[in-house]
């Protein structure tokens, strides 16, 4: 898709503040409803796509994303744009600097229309968690649109926006591409820079890209890596272009599908068609091997120990004093009615209470007691090693396959509301993901079929994971399979 | 599970404020998934070095330099603020 705009902008058929009005007035028509932005940034858009018309028209060439209008999820800080990641404690904040995919971008000329809305601070799996918002999803509007990058999925899915920016945790970019049917990747842990990404939990974000096609996958993905000193996390690039190891061609490839994956929990007709999906794999070529990975039943828990662990340190820079939100003055806030907090201290409880929504407090407070003294070994050094022993499974794993491959989710997206009251299972919709986090490796989603449920077309995704910063290999792999059996949105 | 006074204790650690109905709330929730990571016990982990960094990567260093901002810059921080005297961000006062 991206492909095709920059061709038709190239050739003058379009002009790029047509494509950019053309998208603001779908948002405006369809937004209502939809509810995946935030904020939009229609003068810095209009200011951009004039820029790149300009440049067409004088005859310079142009880059492959220039022209074309993009949606960033609101925890990635935009300069002198708002900036809350959905939280209240963020309100009214305005980001002094952008970050370093925003510059990136911005160079490279894409047109950014607007911050999308997310679960508070990324945490959540359905964009329920959001302190503003209930973002539907485009493929029936009862249902939720996954999390926590609910907003630029669903924004992808009903065509706001041309693509979009994520960030991905435990699944973050993956299950609601999986849950509105369009694709989704999670680099590999250091490809893309983190600076200024709002943090969660540092040793497992990372940035990717929602996309219609997994081409446009590759296409932004190679426009977005690289080292930067700025995020010491993140690694040397190289400057590969994704997009150019999109051969079409597995038939020398194997894949593995790990057994533990398919033993309980998993949706019938997901499984289904999973298996259909193997079939496929095999008919273009592919090797089809089971495989072990016997840790993965502990990855749920080392996860959800190792996150708000970091969560809790992340998020104590929020603290009412330096920017966000401060809850001090009865006048105006009205929250606590006993007179206004007097000491630093006050003002810490008050703001953060405000502030944060009740899954953030629970995992800052859940992180602040398994880091506390005499717990710390117990809890966090424990899921440490056992998440040494599930990278460790992987790697053995990829002495025996190139890929691995499994449902994305382990059941369709599910209705507004439905798991809000039961923590375990909300958490179980990230089962299959947080695994790629955990030991760092790429993982993508790309849409493998459809069920129907109550008379509405609900997408499945199917994941591929590869080895460490072989995006080529998974990207290749699932353009393989959409070129030849999925019909893209 | 946890107690009332476990939850309160936690809760002046995390810095946030939590009012008294919502206490025993918290107490089922943190606890209910404290008693999820049981599970890991049952995982021998001897001999295993920690994950420290997932990639393997090494501390990377920088010097450590003033960086001289605009005004428009310094700006732009202080103004996000909720409190500020001049070019200072104010604070309140500790005891």
């Amino acid at each position: 898709m991206i492909k095709e705009l920059h061709e038709k902008l190239i050739k003058g058929e379009t002009t790029s503040v047509k494509l950019t009005e053309e998208y603001f007035e779908k948002i405006k028509n369809r937004d209502k409803e939809i509810q995946a932005y935030l904020t939009l940034t229609k003068d810095l858009a209009i200011k951009q796509a004039n820029f790149i018309d300009e440049k067409i028209k004088k005859g310079d060439e142009i880059e492959i994303l220039s022209g074309i209008p993009v949606a960033i999820k609101d925890n990635i800080c935009i300069e002198g744009i708002r900036t809350t990641a959905a939280s209240k404690i963020l309100d009214n904040y305005i980001a002094p600097y952008d970050a370093t995919v925003i510059k990136k971008l911005k160079e490279k000329g894409a047109v950014i229309l607007g911050k999308t809305n997310m679960d508070e601070f990324a945490m959540g799996s359905s964009t329920e968690n959001s302190a503003y918002q209930i973002t539907k999803n485009p493929n029936d509007i009862e249902r939720v649109p996954g999390g926590s990058s609910g907003g630029s999925a669903a924004a992808v899915a009903e065509d706001e926006a041309v693509w979009a920016l994520g960030s991905d945790t435990g699944g973050s970019i993956r299950q609601p591409a999986s849950f509105c049917g369009i694709v989704g990747l999670k680099p590999t842990y250091g490809r893309v820079s983190r600076h200024g990404l709002l943090a969660m939990a540092s040793s497992l974000d990372q940035i990717g890209p929602l996309t219609k096609t997994v081409e446009d996958a590759a296409i932004v993905l190679s426009e977005i890596i690289g080292e930067d000193k700025k995020d010491a996390t993140s690694a040397p690039s190289f400057d590969k272009r994704y997009e150019n190891y999109l051969t079409g061609d597995i038939s020398k490839i194997k894949i593995g599908i790990p057994k533990e994956y398919l033993e309980k929990g998993l949706d019938e007709d997901i499984k289904n068609k999973f298996q259909e999906a193997i079939q496929q794999f095999r008919k273009l070529g592919a090797e089809i091997k089971e495989i072990s990975l016997p840790h993965s039943k502990y990855s749920l828990s080392t996860y959800y120990l190792i996150m708000p662990s970091e969560v809790s340190s992340n998020l104590a820079r929020f603290d009412g004093i330096k920017y966000g939100l401060r809850v001090d003055d009865k006048e105006s806030s009205g929250f606590k009615e006993n007179g206004i907090p007097r000491t630093l201290f006050e003002t810490y409880l008050d703001s953060r209470e405000y502030g944060f929504g009740s899954e953030v407090k629970r995992r800052i407070m859940l992180g602040t007691y398994a880091l506390s003294a005499g717990y710390y070994d117990a809890y966090y050094l424990k899921a440490q090693k056992v998440r040494a022993l599930i990278k460790r499974d992987f790697e053995e794993a990829f002495r025996e396959v190139d890929f691995i491959f499994s449902p994305t989710t382990p059941e369709v997206a599910f209705k507004i509301g439905e798991k809000t009251s039961d923590l375990l299972k909300m958490y179980l919709s990230d089962i299959f993901t947080i695994a790629a986090n955990l030991s760092g490796v790429p993982g993508i989603s790309f849409p493998i079929g459809k069920i129907k449920k109550d008379g509405k077309d609900l997408p499945i995704g199917g994941q591929l994971m590869g080895k460490w910063f072989d995006e080529e290999g998974i990207l290749n792999a699932a353009h393989t399979f959409e070129i030849n059996y999925s019909q893209p949105i | 599970m946890l107690s009332a006074k476990d939850v309160k204790h936690i809760a002046s650690l995390s810095r946030i404020g939590i009012e008294d109905k919502e206490v025993e709330d918290y107490q089922k929730n943190l606890s209910t998934i404290l008693d999820y990571f049981k599970e890991l016990e049952e995982v021998n982990t001897d001999g295993i070095e920690p994950i420290g960094h997932i990639t393997g990567r090494d501390n990377v260093s920088r010097g450590d330099l003033r960086v001289e901002k605009s005004e428009l810059e310094r700006n732009a921080i202080l103004d996000n603020s909720p409190e500020k005297k001049d070019d200072y961000i104010k604070v309140k006062s500790v005891l």
